[in-house]
């Protein structure tokens, strides 16, 4: 394929179209139309992106598939979009859950189903844009855009507590991402009038200007990660969103505020991000020892999952402050394999959920007597999030704390505790849901996973299998991206005096 | 001499156009019976459609006087007129149906709504204070009347009371400074004032003086706190077709209105320096009594009434910043803020019926149910009021900020943002109602084939131009550049 051909653009575009033709199938007479059309355009938008893996060269520097068309002249705003080994994965994460998530709403979503795989479907092409956008202000767009269809989605298909948990999510997210408008646009300014982000890289910046805009970027990414203590919204968010979009929402939502921090704040202010590393750290290790201990304590699966994400995010914190190799690509890694662990997990919960209508962990017991299938595809991603070896959970966890402690030991000891309460909420949970005795008669009636479901989680099984047995595929297309992104982050971009 | 006084004839055209016909519109009016005033309607439609014509055929970049300097024909003038016959046009399609079903489809109506855009065109042009004030007068005692159009709603005639003895008061503030300024530097010419107070003519005091008055006036007209009182009540007390009018059209003749008097007459360095600050005292408390209060509405006329003073806020930001970066941003604000209420008021007559004002949130409550299409229309104009892309709203907040912190004004740009993330949460509550609550009133939703398709456009039109605001911005930057 040509190297003139718009793949990046296509893997942003044809979902959205595709969201469209759904949307133009109307009312729910028309329903199956509405999910065939959403199947077709997200496989479409996940092949889009395959070429980009194949086609992507692992050793060389910069950005790949770079694209610039003028789009605002009057404040030379480019369409300008390229990937480095960072986006990519994130790009084909996000695609492949896509088409999951149309899978797994097929038969469980019965009201408004096209506008429901229309909002995925957007979220979707918005969130490649975001993984793909070189230029600042296109970055934002498509960073803001997602709040559009994700707020929809909590909302009306949602639990009991739906709009609190919808109107806090937007508005937490919204405060964030418009402080760091301010400091994009001060950066505009600054750099002669360009939003271009390779231009911004280049900017030297004193000291103080640094610091607020690490903190006004920080606002924005703090709270999509979500660290402590911002990351109040997330339990709600998850509790309340049905089951797809809980998946997106951990699976790729958060991963918006890791790779923010990776693609605009390290970058552009080095100095800062090195001068408040210990803040970072700091809040990542509370985030990683308060919030598992927090998770231990739920009695919802869906807020236990939901806080186990919060630590495992604060692992990708962790991992991205400590600037060294191991450390930045773990915190890569991590996100991808937290993105197929987490988007797991949810989906069983669904799988619970869509049966009893519960996610009380004392409404089930001994669900392996009526659901063995099910038991076992639960078991592994159970131990995938709690780190197991073999899993892709060890992985990222594992470079991580391996950086840490070059960096420091204290910060691999704490972070290390993960790997206990990881282990000892998720299993714990696992335990108390599955096995036992038959806990009462609704879960003596329940029916093993159809092919449906099977399907979806068995291709889930496989990416974890695959990336903790055989990580290399994902690691190559990261080291050089990595290494040049820590080089430049070691560059002060102080003035000279 | 008498002769060129009037030379060239051509910069007015629009208006002499506009002035006969409603003459003809007036005088066709009363031999038609009721059931032939379709054709008033269609007269009047015809006059603005007329207007837009020439206005577009006659545009020139540079500035071109007549009448002895009073009248200004730029491109800045052309560019607020034309937004202004089509904003006019779309406000009679979208009110034709209300004001039919309420007894007020007379010729009156139009007559009314064909002065008040004579009025607004004359304030876009004027180059004279005289021209400014008589322009602003011909428009707002147009717009009393149309307020009290329903004679027999004692709501509409203490809103028309209100607005009337307050707009009044403002008027009088405005001659009194103007009378001031004319006393420090003799002349009523925009342009000559300018250089005059440029040559360092004038005193001083007096013409601060003079400022404040003139500030205080336009804070009135324009519905900034402290002069926003009249604000809330008339939005809600008229008629909503009547809403729709006053909260779109004369907003760009009142951006004009700022522009010629502060901008081109009093646009030099230290009396800039002067208003900046009580125009950012203005902008923040604005923004700030505008968004807070707004969350404690429940009539959603009243609503809108804040959501307008705080947006009126953002305009002033982008004014103060005093370049031509600012202007712009400030006249691209306004035009997107137009375009923006009149689908959001366009919305609400759709929603009325006979006998019926969709005038509460309520009212909103499962409009996804009972019309997909007019709820997703609806999510964008309430998307792009909050500022949120892929939507048009962002990119006027963008511009203006970007004009305020160009200026050296970041913590504006904070305290901005800040609110608009507070006045995104009464946008956002809208939103909720038509998506995530059930309907309580089942009558469905037909409106007439053009109100339909219009409303189709005004809605997507915030996508479409978020997708490409570029050549907006742009047309926008160029008519100040060229009129400074």
């Amino acid at each position: 394929m040509s190297p003139a051909f718009p793949l990046l653009s296509l893997a942003i575009w044809v979902p959205i179209v595709a969201g469209m033709l759904v949307l133009a199938t109307g009312g729910d007479r028309n329903a199956p139309g509405a999910r065939l059309i959403a199947l077709i355009g997200a496989v479409l938008g996940f092949l889009v992106t395959l070429p980009l893996y194949f086609g992507f060269d692992p050793n060389a520097g910069g950005f790949q598939f770079e694209r610039a068309v003028p789009w605002i002249e009057s404040f030379n705003v480019n369409y300008h979009l390229g990937i480095d080994g960072i986006s990519l994965l994130l790009i084909l994460l996000n695609s492949f859950t896509t088409v999951l998530v149309v899978i797994a709403g097929w038969q469980v979503i019965r009201e408004r189903v096209a506008q429901y795989m229309a909002s995925f479907l957007f979220l979707s092409g918005f969130m490649n844009g975001v993984f793909s956008a070189l230029d600042a202000l296109l970055f934002y767009v498509f960073f803001e855009a997602t709040l559009i269809p994700m707020f929809i989605i909590i909302g009306v298909w949602g639990g009991p507590n739906r709009v609190y948990a919808a109107v806090k999510f937007f508005l937490y997210t919204l405060v964030g991402s418009l402080l760091s408008l301010v400091a994009l646009i001060y950066l505009y300014n600054v750099a002669d009038g360009s939003f271009s982000l390779l231009d911004f890289y280049r900017l030297p910046l004193p000291l103080p200007a640094q610091i607020l805009i690490f903190l006004a970027f920080m606002a924005a990414f703090a709270v999509k990660v979500p660290m402590w203590p911002v990351h109040t919204w997330l339990p709600d968010a998850h509790v309340e969103a049905p089951t797809g979009g809980s998946v997106v929402l951990a699976a790729i939502m958060l991963k918006l505020g890791g790779y923010g921090f990776l693609r605009l704040s390290l970058p552009i202010v080095p100095d800062a991000s090195h001068y408040l590393s210990g803040f970072v750290i700091a809040l990542s290790l509370i985030a990683v020892v308060y919030i598992g201990l927090v998770a231990l304590v739920q009695s919802d699966m869906k807020k236990l999952i939901a806080y186990s994400s919060i630590s495992h995010m604060g692992f990708v914190t962790l991992g991205i402050f400590i600037f060294n190799v191991h450390g930045a690509e773990g915190a890569v890694i991590q996100m991808v394999s937290h993105g197929f662990v987490s988007g797991a997990l949810f989906l069983c919960v669904g799988v619970l959920y869509d049966r009893l209508h519960s996610r009380q962990i004392a409404d089930y017991g001994g669900v392996v007597n009526t659901m063995p299938v099910f038991a076992s595809l639960f078991m592994f991603f159970a131990m995938a999030n709690s780190g197991l070896p073999g899993t892709s959970g060890f992985v990222g966890e594992f470079m991580v704390i391996m950086g840490a402690v070059k960096a420091n030991f204290w910060y691999a000891a704490l972070a290390a505790t993960t790997m206990i309460f990881g282990a000892a909420y998720t299993l714990w949970m696992y335990k108390r849901v599955i096995f036992g005795a038959i806990a009462n008669a609704r879960v003596a009636g329940l029916k093993d996973v159809d092919m449906r479901e099977f399907l979806v989680l068995g291709m889930l099984a496989v990416a974890v299998l695959a990336m903790g047995v055989w990580p290399n595929p994902f690691a190559d297309v990261l080291h050089t991206s990595v290494s040049d992104l820590l080089s430049h982050v070691a560059q002060s971009k102080l003035p000279v005096q | 001499m008498a002769m060129n006084y009037i030379f060239p004839l051509w910069p007015a055209y629009p208006e002499l156009f506009l002035l006969v016909m409603v003459c003809v519109v007036l005088v066709a009016d009363l031999f038609l019976g009721d059931e032939n005033r379709i054709v008033t309607y269609a007269l009047t439609q015809a006059t603005l459609a007329g207007c837009l014509l020439i206005t577009y055929f006659m545009a020139t970049a540079e500035p071109t006087y007549t009448f002895s300097g009073m009248f200004v024909a730029d491109l800045m003038s052309d560019v607020l007129k034309l937004l202004v016959y089509i904003a006019v046009m779309v406000i009679l399609v979208y009110a034709r149906p209300y004001v039919a079903a309420r007894g007020m489809f007379r010729g009156e109506f139009f007559g009314l709504a064909l002065f008040a855009t004579l009025g607004m065109m004359i304030m876009i042009s004027a180059n004279h204070l005289l021209t400014l004030y008589l322009g602003l007068e011909l428009l707002s005692l147009s717009l009393y009347s149309m307020t009290a159009l329903q004679r027999d709603s004692a709501q509409a005639t203490e809103a028309a009371m209100k607005y009337f003895v307050l707009g009044a008061l403002a008027s009088g503030m405005l001659l009194y400074g103007m009378s001031m300024l004319y006393g420090a530097t003799g002349t009523l010419e925009i342009t000559r004032l300018n250089e005059i107070i440029f040559s360092g003519g004038g005193n001083n005091v007096v013409l601060i003086f003079a400022l404040v008055f003139i500030v205080a006036g336009l804070g009135f007209k324009l519905g900034a706190v402290p002069f926003h009182m009249w604000v809330p009540d008339v939005y809600q007390g008229a008629p909503t077709a009547v809403t729709l009018f006053i909260g779109s059209a004369p907003k760009l003749a009142a951006f004009a209105f700022i522009m010629r008097l502060l901008a081109q007459g009093l646009g030099g360095e230290q009396l800039v320096a002067e208003w900046r600050q009580m125009l950012i005292v203005m902008a923040v408390l604005s923004m700030a009594i505008g968004n807070i209060t707004a969350i404690a509405q429940t009539n959603l006329k009243r609503m809108l009434a804040y959501s307008t003073i705080s947006h009126m806020g953002f305009v002033l930001l982008g004014i103060l910043s005093a370049n031509v970066n600012g202007y712009g941003s400030g006249m691209f604000y306004v035009m997107v803020y137009v375009l923006m209420n009149l689908g959001t008021f366009g919305m609400i007559l759709v929603l009325s019926r006979s006998g019926f004002e969709a005038e509460n949130l309520d009212d909103f409550k499962g409009l996804n149910a009972r019309s997909p299409w007019y709820a997703f229309l609806m999510l964008l104009l309430m998307f792009s009021m909050a500022g949120v892309p892929p939507t048009v709203g962002f990119y006027a907040k963008l511009s203006v900020l970007q004009a305020v912190i160009d200026a050296g004004y970041t913590w504006l740009a904070v305290v901005a943002v800040l609110f608009a993330v507070i006045g995104a949460f009464y946008y956002l509550r809208l939103v909720k109602l038509m998506y995530f609550d059930m309907p309580v009133d089942a009558a469905p939703i037909k409106p007439r084939l053009d109100v339909g398709v219009l409303m189709t456009l005004n809605g997507l039109a915030m996508l479409v131009l978020g997708i490409m605001p570029g050549w907006l911005m742009k047309l926008c930057m160029d008519s100040i550049q060229v009129s400074l």
